[in-house]
């Protein structure tokens, strides 16, 4: 603390903050995430924006409601649920009708969140909590993708379903291009991948974007380095290995890393504070075990994308790696004396 | 062995909310996950196990004197395993399209560790009146549940409650509810909204003795 006054101060200890407190945390990733969600909205129109609000009041409609009175304030204003239901948001397709957007919200907190004990005593990642749910229960509506490009105001029937109803879908789907890799083995154009204009999840398309946002994080000192560059050293090298064996079945490194939920997950998810490995260590087996896990679910598993359930698994296998990676104490004394 | 004072009531009514098997005990959760995805499907079960407990209560507590200590587990099963046969061949003969859903968790009724509870912890012990009055509540209980489970997951899981559709035409079914995870999660927060009304219930008759002293 720098102090040009002469005056005597008397403050009870600590005198040093550092500044950073769980809202700011919160601000500074929603901040980061703030051009992918532009490009998100930019490419799909109007619509990517409805689902996030609708997400995000999800979220928030359940932290309000389950938060005892007296600490609703604090609850609310450390931006947690609103970064929840924005993540959650983000990986949903932009059609998806509102409701669906609403529900998943409501179980990211709910089930990911509020019934763990709040903020900070959860085991799984909320956003992909919730988003595992609405695979799981809506799995048509969760992978019918829309292309991007239509006009700015267009909102789709589907979007507009009445609660309980099926979505209609008035346009026809475009498939990811992890759908298109998985199924019919054909590859999409490098820099679309990269400014985001595929199809795909609202907020996951235009790597540029959430990379700038991670570099942001780093220089802000919000998020472990180790993880996502351990996830994306994995994914490489495995990708690597198989696309060598054979070019023509598997897809190569750069598009593991640019495809579907891949720089999301691995920048924004996987090192939420609460749910990876505490330990510098930790944090390398973590992130090359969720890399090793993409490219396996990928690759041979049932569904196109994998990046949701390998973070989710690593999630569950954190307290362990915690233990075992625990530094040692020194000075404590020990079997030599 | 020492009687404790019974009263009817009070042993038929534990079963159904304060010593309920499912939500407080936590018994019996084989067919509580596994056949309970249509409300249909849960009753026929909850009927198939009230009778069994019943009936099996009703003859343990009968035959208890002459029921050698070490033997009782084995004869208690062979009981039960008679009455769950007459409940198998019942249900084939009469519904047997509920009887093919329900497949092989219906002899399973043998192995539901509530019926071997009430027999070692109720049955064998008491009269046959408090026994039957006993199971009565318990399988009373456990038939509540499995209907409040079953229904939860049928509504939202297609939409309808016994095969009558609720919402019309163009529902979005919620797969996960018919499913395993459904069962899991609807258990899991029945059982939450069980504690929560039984504690708000203590802390309320706590308040109320309070008040009633201090006046």
């Amino acid at each position: 603390m720098k102090s040009n006054d002469p005056h005597l101060r008397l403050l009870p200890a600590p005198l040093l903050r550092q500044g950073m407190t769980t809202p700011s945390a919160m601000r500074d990733v929603i901040l980061a995430l703030l051009p992918a969600v532009i490009a998100g909205t930019w490419f799909f129109g109007l619509k990517a924006l409805l689902v996030l609000a609708a997400s995000i009041a999800g979220a928030m409609a359940v932290e309000w409601a389950f938060t005892p009175i007296e600490k609703r304030r604090n609850a609310i204003g450390d931006n947690s649920a609103l970064l929840t239901g924005l993540l959650l948001g983000m990986t949903l397709p932009p059609a998806l009708p509102l409701w669906m957007a609403f529900v998943g919200g409501m179980t990211a907190i709910g089930l990911g969140k509020v019934i763990w004990g709040g903020l900070g005593t959860n085991l799984f990642n909320p956003a992909l909590l919730g988003r595992a749910f609405l695979l799981g229960t809506f799995p048509i509506a969760m992978t019918t993708w829309s292309a991007p490009g239509v006009g700015f105001f267009d909102l789709p029937s589907s979007l507009l379903a009445l609660p309980f109803q099926s979505p209609v879908y008035d346009a026809v789907a475009a498939a990811t291009p992890l759908g298109l890799m998985k199924f019919e083995q054909k590859g999409s154009d490098f820099l679309n991948l990269l400014i985001g204009n595929t199809g795909g999840s609202l907020g996951e398309t235009s790597g540029l974007l959430l990379i700038l946002g991670g570099l942001y994080l780093w220089w802000r000192r919000d998020l472990d380095w180790r993880i996502p560059v351990a996830i994306a050293l994995a994914a490489v090298i495995f990708s690597s290995a198989l696309y060598l064996a054979d070019s023509a079945k598997y897809p190569g490194p750069l598009f593991t890393l640019f495809s579907g939920g891949f720089l999301l997950g691995a920048i924004y998810m996987a090192t939420d504070p609460v749910t990876s490995p505490l330990t510098p260590r930790g944090a390398w087996i973590f992130g090359l075990g969720a890399g090793l896990l993409v490219v396996l679910i990928r690759v041979f598993g049932g569904f196109p994308e994998g990046m949701m359930y390998a973070i989710l698994l690593m999630n569950a296998a954190t307290p362990l790696i915690d233990r075992y990676t625990q530094p040692r104490v020194f000075g404590r004394g020990g079997e030599t004396k | 062995m020492k009687q404790k004072e019974l009263d009817g009531y009070q042993e038929f009514v534990k079963g159904i909310w304060r010593e309920n098997p499912v939500f407080v005990q936590v018994l019996g959760m084989c067919p509580m996950l596994a056949v309970t995805n249509s409300a249909m499907n849960a009753v026929v079960m909850g009927v198939a196990t009230f009778f069994v407990l019943v009936a099996s209560s009703f003859m343990i507590s009968s035959l208890q004197h002459w029921i050698p200590r070490q033997v009782r587990i084995s004869l208690y099963i062979v009981i039960i395993a008679t009455f769950v046969t007459l409940a198998d061949y019942t249900i084939l003969a009469t519904l047997p399209a509920a009887h093919k859903q329900l497949g092989a968790f219906i002899p399973l009724i043998v192995v539901n560790c509530m019926i071997l509870g009430r027999q070692e912890a109720f049955a064998s012990r008491f009269p046959v009146k408090y026994a039957v009055l006993d199971a009565v509540g318990m399988a009373g209980g456990f038939l509540f549940a499995m209907l409040a489970l079953g229904s939860v997951r049928e509504i939202l899981g297609t939409g309808t409650l016994f095969d009558i559709p609720l919402f019309g035409k163009g529902f979005e079914p919620w797969v996960t509810m018919i499913l395993p995870p459904g069962g899991f999660l609807t258990l899991g927060l029945i059982l939450l909204f069980f504690n929560w009304v039984t504690k708000k219930r203590g802390e309320f008759l706590q308040q109320v003795a309070t008040e009633r002293e201090g006046l």
